[in-house]
């Protein structure tokens, strides 16, 4: 069990992460029948608060909730209070006093949904989906998750997996959240990335950095795209999205250098074309639709462990 | 008159002092005889009262954060007899008028000095100097010029700056942050802003401007003065233009002393701050700069914000922690119980040195008979919890709260008249 607020996903231990793992698993198998919903959150309240659009994680945590039988509210900043110029505390307070049991927050700030979990704004747990350039823990969980049902189905956990994770380090919390979770779970780690997009302070992550895909790409058995915005390219942290594409972007050329058993990843949305070509999108390889498949099982995983679900046996 | 008797001086000496009027009239080693109605120090110490060259008192324009009147009040608590405030008031200090208003306001408040920095630029743009003589013709005499808050980062103009104010002996005080290296910069760039997903403020934005500006004051041959020096490299390159004989004055927070960045881990904005807190490491090297004197005095940059400001996201919060109330404190906590100065290495920097750089004739003066009577009693072995809600400033945004810390202020002249007896402002009537 995980109790609290899931903000970071260094607050998992090895063993939590596992077991909510395991519990996503289960709970896939259950949601793959006829009937996919459990009545297990019955009359709790979720609310999705999103300050930046995400179109893709609101309507996973919300699919997820709701096959919890939850009820959910979602609460957008776009023309909604806040864009009345109401803060996140107003904002918090109005929740509590609905009754909000969990929080499902993506703010652009770093460090709101821990602000959140901190203060005394709002009693609900909070469970970080993305906040500004520091983490997005459930992606983290969905993407172990993916790893190991594709490369590890049998085993305890991901020793021994090579990762490479390319792309813009520096702005991506899916990064963050990544490497503290996949590093605890046995992973081994290497970044590959333009130094304008490696963070000042990198040398104290527990990866190895590299500014050569073409010399990383055949040694590992995972990688991981991130997405490129186009707006970092005013701010000269590279040239050009062509040569971005070139130097960085996942090709045939690079596919076909690719392990056998390899996976491609990506968190989506994807700029394909840019950090990844369509051919790499829909290779057999791209794992990149059962991501998003099993994002819905592990959030639906983290609602059931933090909102203390009855135990799965009594819903089937 | 006032007597005060058995007080110890920052050079050990314990002494019976008089007080008549603005002036100090007597000194004399202390007899051990008891006189009418006088002010047993025994234990205690007398310093020259403080002198702070880095204040943001907000009025005109934010008296929800403060007034001229509630900063004083917090000044004088603090153990000030002189404070300077910066310009970015709105409307901003660039003008005589506005200088003015500020200087009679401090008088009105009658608790300590408060002498008015004037900003180096027009609204503090940046672009067009302002009217740097009519301020420092007015009543205010302006001396110090400072666009803090933002850096006078066009060469051009600083240069000029340095130039023009020589003509009265004036300075311009530096906030020494290149602004395109900070562009929505939230904290010190390095390990924790990697980890935590904060834009960083890197360590090299301060000391490429320092760089510069120290060569510019060599080449025209005037005063520098930089604020809040946050980094070894920092001290480095002062240490560097002094030996060169450079007219550089340098100044570090209380804060910086012994605040760092880790603290930024949980969000909390109480320890946003602009410049950022920085590592152990430059703590350490700020601290054996202002112990060698390389960087001249401790001033407070006493921010204030409303409860608003501080009471939400990071991102959203202001920049800025007041400190009049427990820079004494911090200072003799990371500088005076680490045994790296003493006290009248403290009096140095905290009331002579910065009453020198800005030439506050009254302020910073030796404890001697026709000196003026700018005194601070206080009791270096008390300690003290800091509860941001007692403070006597309007803002409460203070990083120390809950901290136990050493020493407090017991009573304080200004200009001969008590404005604190035993630790409680005394109504001004």
């Amino acid at each position: 069990m995980i109790s609290g607020h899931l903000l970071s996903a260094a607050d998992l231990s090895k063993e939590q992460a596992l077991n909510l793992l395991a519990t996503a698993k289960e709970l896939a198998q259950i949601t793959d029948g006829p009937n996919k919903k459990l009545p297990t959150l019955r009359g709790k309240t979720i609310v999705n608060l999103f300050f930046e659009d995400s179109t893709r994680t609101r309507i996973s945590f919300e699919t997820a909730a709701k096959r919890l039988s939850a009820d959910v509210i979602n609460f957008s900043a776009k023309g909604s209070s806040v864009s009345k110029g109401e803060s996140l505390k107003d904002t918090a307070q109005t929740l509590q006093a609905m009754g909000a049991d969990a929080v499902v927050i993506r703010h652009g700030s770093s460090g709101a949904a821990k602000r959140l979990a901190d203060t005394q704004w709002i009693q609900a747990a909070v469970i970080n989906a993305g906040d500004g350039t520091h983490e997005h823990p459930t992606q983290a969980l969905l993407d172990a998750f993916t790893i190991k049902q594709h490369l590890r189905p049998d085993s305890k956990d991901l020793s021994g997996i090579k990762v490479l994770i390319v792309g813009d380090i520096l702005h991506s919390r899916v990064a963050r959240s990544n490497i503290l979770l996949l590093t605890k779970l046995g992973a081994e780690i290497t970044l590959v990335a333009p130094p304008t997009l490696l963070p000042v302070g990198v040398s104290d992550w527990p990866v190895k950095v590299s500014y050569d895909f073409d010399s990383e790409i055949s040694k590992c058995d995972v990688v991981m795209m991130l997405r490129i915005q186009l707006e970092r390219m005013a701010d000269s942290f590279f040239p050009s999205a062509q040569e971005y594409s070139r130097r960085y972007g996942l090709n045939s050329a690079r596919l076909s250098k690719l392990a056998k058993n390899a996976i491609v990843m990506h968190p989506g949305p994807m700029n394909r074309g840019l950090e990844i070509s369509a051919e790499s999108a829909d290779d057999l390889k791209s794992v990149i639709i059962d991501q998003v498949k099993n994002g819905v099982a592990v959030r639906m995983a983290v609602l059931y462990e933090l909102l203390g679900g009855a135990p799965l046996g009594d819903s089937k | 008159m006032i007597n005060i008797i058995n007080a110890k001086l920052a050079n050990g000496d314990v002494v019976d002092v008089q007080i008549n009027g603005e002036l100090i009239t007597k000194v004399s080693p202390a007899a051990g005889t008891k006189i009418k109605e006088a002010i047993d120090a025994t234990g205690k110490m007398l310093l020259p009262g403080l002198v702070d060259l880095h204040t943001h008192l907000r009025e005109p324009g934010q008296e929800d954060a403060e007034t001229v009147l509630t900063g004083s009040k917090s000044a004088a608590a603090g153990g000030f007899t002189a404070i300077s405030s910066m310009a970015n008031t709105n409307p901003v200090a660039d003008t005589a008028g506005v200088v003015e208003q500020i200087y009679r306001l401090g008088k009105a408040a009658g608790l300590c000095d408060v002498n008015p920095i004037g900003a180096v630029t027009k609204g503090l743009d940046g672009e067009k100097l302002s009217e740097i003589g009519a301020m420092a013709d007015s009543i205010a005499k302006v001396r110090i010029f400072s666009d803090d808050g933002k850096c006078v980062s066009d060469p051009l103009i600083m240069r000029r700056a340095l130039e023009y104010v020589k003509t009265f002996n004036g300075i311009i005080a530096q906030h020494a942050q290149e602004p395109r290296l900070t562009v929505d910069a939230q904290m010190n760039e390095g390990s924790v802003s990697a980890r935590i997903g904060l834009k960083g403020w890197p360590a090299i934005a301060e000391e490429a401007i320092i760089a510069r500006d120290i060569l510019l004051a060599e080449h025209v041959q005037s005063r520098l003065h930089i604020c809040h020096v946050t980094t070894a490299g920092g001290v480095d390159l002062i240490r560097w233009a002094k030996a060169r004989g450079i007219q550089v004055t340098a100044e570090v927070t209380p804060h910086h002393l012994l605040l760092t960045d880790d603290l930024v881990e949980n969000y909390d904005p109480i320890y946003k701050v602009n410049p950022p807190l920085r590592t152990q490491k430059d703590v350490m090297a700020l601290r054996e700069g202002l112990a060698e004197g390389i960087i001249d005095i401790v001033a407070t940059d006493h921010a204030p914000h409303p409860t608003e400001d501080k009471d939400c996201e990071w991102h959203s919060a202001a920049f800025g922690m007041v400190g009049l109330e427990t820079a004494l404190s911090v200072v003799v906590k990371t500088m005076i119980e680490s045994k790296l100065m003493s006290w009248s290495d403290l009096v140095n920097r905290m009331s002579i040195k910065p009453a020198q750089i800005a030439g506050y004739q009254q302020q910073g003066q030796e404890i001697a008979a026709n000196q003026p009577a700018n005194l601070i009693l206080i009791d270096p072995s008390a300690t003290w919890q800091v509860n941001p809600k007692s403070l006597r400033s309007k803002s409460k945004n203070t990083p120390f709260g809950g901290m136990q810390l050493p020493t407090t202020v017991i009573d304080v002249f200004y200009n001969g008249k008590k404005v604190v007896a035993n630790r409680e402002l005394v109504d001004q009537e």
